[in-house]
């Protein structure tokens, strides 16, 4: 039984059907008997969704952590965690730097010149690394920042703006950890030395740049709602771990190792209330010095005033707390518990694929479009039918793997990265729907292509094998980070619940929770796939015979 | 088409039983099967030049500027292509059975051959002897793939980085081994696939079982699970067999990693046989 094309009139648009009382609700109930009554899909999807709910919670619940904190017995889990500071938008943050600073009470400003930022990191081509012991040489991280802030205490977590130049990407102004503009670009030496100011007008702080101290170019004012009358203003710097990620294939590996920077500034002068004030030091969060440096080898540790020339030397960073290697916390991610969205997906393609292409085995299609002979209906009550079936398993499956999956997380001592509550309602639901359309997409595949063996593989292909690629470094990254745009697996980005900062160096793969386009704009591809399946499956069910 | 066409040399099979072994039969009867349909062929076909296709694009997209260290096994980078030539292999593998199932063909097989695992071993034994041959061809295509392209690319034997070629002990071992690979690869799809007679279902289970164990891998954060996994996935165990390099931090040593694959295969060709010896067709 070859497929032949003939040119077929268009079957009579159902007068018949409507007499007989059953419009496209009719229709959606006689697929959803044909699916509820068949044993093997009812228990596909209930198998996905066990299996989505097994895998999550199993890829959950194996954290390992354990410490020892001074000689002390050995911990495990929770106890093993420092003080995790949250940031005024509630996120985990990191804030650890060395803090030269004075209080100023209402509105003010602070100008410096900057004239050198560098770098040291512990040794990372050979050996051991054995901090505080002189394995450090020089090198700056690209994200080693230094410069003036104003901050609303020395509390960790707490409100900030800043203006600062940083190891390779120019000058920034940076504030409340996720926010940052980017100023002049290029990097600092004696030959090119920066000019930093801020300013504070009730709650709006303003920073501005300068080549030479006298031409002031504004960054960007920054609201920072609530700060109270005295803050603390003053000096800093500080470097996040120097990371070296080499891509190979199998995986990337990355060595990264503690760093710090020192930054040398001078002409600081304060306006405001209470100028003339005495300049403190303070290793905010543990930032201080990490190894045998030049500050302590001087006798200065954290910083030195020489006739109104300041060092500073800190470690850290002042940035949201990302997935991934570098942030100092094991952490964890919401979407972590829905890693099993993968096997649930595979069950799904195969029901759904199933669905149609068991009409073309068993003959089926032909008392199907005798019955009903507008088949854009018949194509489009199987897409309904199969798409909310599937969205409703993943609901459940989602919203019991992370209830169930997050809290045995943070048990084990992993920091979870918490995300606003509609973040996490996108990526459950989100979970759900990427179930849906991809199994629209199988039920419009096995239309077109009728055999279910053609169809699963073709689905299975397009949907899972990419996120494989890319996320398993099989390919490169550039490839790989093409296949997360182009291909259907572009839609599982609607997961990801920490947004890429540019501010902080990161591994972006999908196994770290990172996908190249946005949330939405993934979701969006897929679902331009699947539309386009369903607009063929479409033309060549009306043109083809049954 | 098939029903009909098959069923002729079926018929003409029973009248020579009495002269050649049972098993000699069968695999007359499966060769005929296999070359009088195209699917396979193609199957074959794209299996060898995904391999090589796939292999030469890892190759090409790979560079290691001077100055740099680059931690690669071109050995295995030449081999990437093995990751998915094995999908094609499982598939035919999967349809060298299901297809019976879904065209009622097999009813016919077993009215003239009865003895279940004379058929079952025919159909072994042709789909790992075919595998073997585009397995083969693939696995070379690779080989040489890399051998031309890696040392242009930076990878010299100036710096360290050994020829991959056959001449070299281990990137022998790791083609030969690759080549044996996919051929377990089928079995074991083969062995699934009896178990589960739908095709559509049993490539489902098949493909996930190729690929669920390397994701699992990347998502899970404890060291024990991960060696486990290491250790026991047919996948990841199998694959070993393709490192050269670093040997010492592998989980399981490269023979080692594809004899649990053999393991898995012969269990999924055990259970596969028991269930066609005792099920209804």
């Amino acid at each position: 039984m070859t497929p032949r094309t003939t040119t077929r009139s268009r079957p009579p648009a159902g007068p018949g059907l409507t007499s007989r009382g059953t419009g496209f609700g009719g229709l959606l109930r006689a697929e959803w008997t044909k699916f509820r009554s068949v044993r093997g899909w009812v228990i596909g999807m209930i198998l996905s969704a066990l299996l989505m709910f097994f895998i999550g919670v199993f890829a959950a619940a194996n954290a390992n952590i354990g410490c020892q904190i001074n000689g002390g017995p050995p911990k495990s889990g929770k106890a093993c965690l420092p003080y995790i500071p949250h940031g005024p938008g509630g996120e985990i943050v990191s804030d650890s730097f060395f803090f030269v600073h004075q209080p100023l009470t209402g509105n003010g400003s602070i100008t410096a010149r900057v004239t050198a930022l560098t770098g040291e990191h512990a040794d990372l081509t050979g050996g051991p690394v054995q901090v505080g012991s002189g394995y450090m040489v020089p090198g700056l991280a690209s994200w080693a920042k230094a410069g003036i802030i104003i901050k609303q205490g020395t509390h960790q977590g707490s409100a900030y703006a800043a203006v600062m130049v940083t190891g390779s990407n120019g000058i920034r102004m940076q504030y409340n950890y996720t926010g940052d503009r980017a100023g002049m670009p290029g990097n600092v030496s004696a030959a090119h030395p920066r000019w930093l100011r801020l300013t504070r007008s009730g709650d709006a702080i303003t920073g501005y740049d300068s080549a030479d101290g006298s031409h002031w170019t504004r960054v960007s004012t920054v609201q920072l709602t609530g700060l109270p009358a005295t803050v603390q203003v003053g000096m800093f710097a500080t470097s996040p771990d120097y990371t070296l990620t080499q891509n190979s294939f199998g995986g990337s590996s990355n060595n990264g190792g503690p760093a710090q920077a020192t930054g040398v500034l001078d002409h600081v002068s304060l306006t405001g209330a209470a100028p003339g004030g005495t300049w403190t030091g303070t290793a905010i969060g543990g930032g201080g010095p990490v190894g045998q440096t030049r500050a302590q080898a001087q006798g200065q540790p954290g910083f030195g005033d020489t006739h109104g020339t300041f060092t500073v030397t800190g470690s850290g960073d002042i940035a949201p707390v990302t997935p991934g290697p570098g942030s100092g916390y094991p952490t964890v991610t919401v979407e972590q518990s829905l890693a099993g969205a993968f096997l649930g997906l595979i069950a799904i393609v195969v029901v759904a694929a199933m669905f149609f292409t068991a009409e073309y085995r068993r003959g089926l299609i032909r008392v199907t479009l005798a019955a009903t002979p507008r088949r854009g209906a018949v194509l489009a009550a199987k897409a309904v039918v199969i798409g909310a079936v599937a969205f409703v398993t993943g609901l459940i499956a989602s919203v019991i793997s992370i209830a169930l999956g997050v809290p045995k997380e943070e048990k084990q001592g992993l920091v979870l990265l918490t995300v606003p509550a509609l973040t996490e309602v996108r990526v459950i639901v989100g979970t759900a729907a990427v179930l849906a359309v991809a199994a629209v997409f199988a039920v419009a595949l096995g239309a077109v292509l009728r055999r279910s063996a053609a169809a699963i593989t073709v689905a299975v292909v397009t949907v899972v094998l990419p996120f494989l690629l890319a996320g398993l470094n099989i390919v490169s990254p550039g490839v790989g980070a093409w296949l997360l745009r182009l291909t259907p697996t572009a839609g599982l980005a609607i997961q990801q619940s920490i947004p890429r900062y540019s501010q902080v160096t990161t591994v972006l793969s999908p196994v770290r929770g990172y996908y190249p386009l946005s949330p939405y704009a993934g979701f969006a591809v897929l679902c331009l796939w699947a539309a386009a399946a369903l607009g063929l499956a479409f033309v060549l069910l009306r043109r083809r015979d049954a | 088409m098939s029903a009909a066409a098959q069923a002729q040399p079926a018929a003409t099979l029973s009248t020579r039983v009495r002269r050649g072994s049972t098993l000699r039969c069968a695999l007359q009867a499966e060769w005929t099967k296999l070359r009088t349909v195209s699917g396979p062929a193609w199957l074959l076909i794209g299996a060898a030049a995904l391999t090589v296709a796939v292999s030469t694009a890892a190759v090409g997209a790979t560079r290691c500027p001077q100055g740099m260290t680059c931690p690669v096994d071109t050995t295995k980078l030449s081999l990437t292509g093995v990751q998915f030539g094995q999908a094609v292999v499982a598939i035919l593998a999967v349809l060298a059975i299901s297809n019976e199932y879904s065209t009622g063909m097999i009813r016919v097989t077993l009215a003239a051959m009865p003895r279940r695992y004379a058929v079952l071993a025919a159909k072994a034994i042709l789909v790992t002897a075919l595998v073997l041959v585009a397995g083969a061809v693939g696995v070379f295509g690779s080989v040489l793939a890399g051998h031309l392209i890696l040392p242009g690319h930076g990878f010299t034997a100036a710096r360290g980085f050994h020829p991959v070629w056959l001449s070299f002990g281990p990137a022998l071992r790791a083609a030969s081994g690759s080549v044996l690979y996919l051929a377990l690869i089928s079995l074991l799809s083969l062995g699934v696939a009896v178990v589960i007679r739908d095709s559509a279902v049993a490539i489902g289970t098949v493909l996930a079982l190729l690929y669920l164990f390397p994701i699992l891998l990347a998502f899970i954060g404890n060291e024990h699970w991960q060696h486990r996994l290491e250790r026991w996935t047919p996948t990841v165990a199998g694959l070993t067999i393709q490192d050269t390099s670093g040997l010492r931090g592998l989980a399981i040593t490269p023979w080692a990693g594809l004899g649990v694959l053999a393991l898995w295969a012969v269990g999924a060709l055990l259970a596969g046989g028991l269930t066609f010896r005792l099920r209804d067709a």
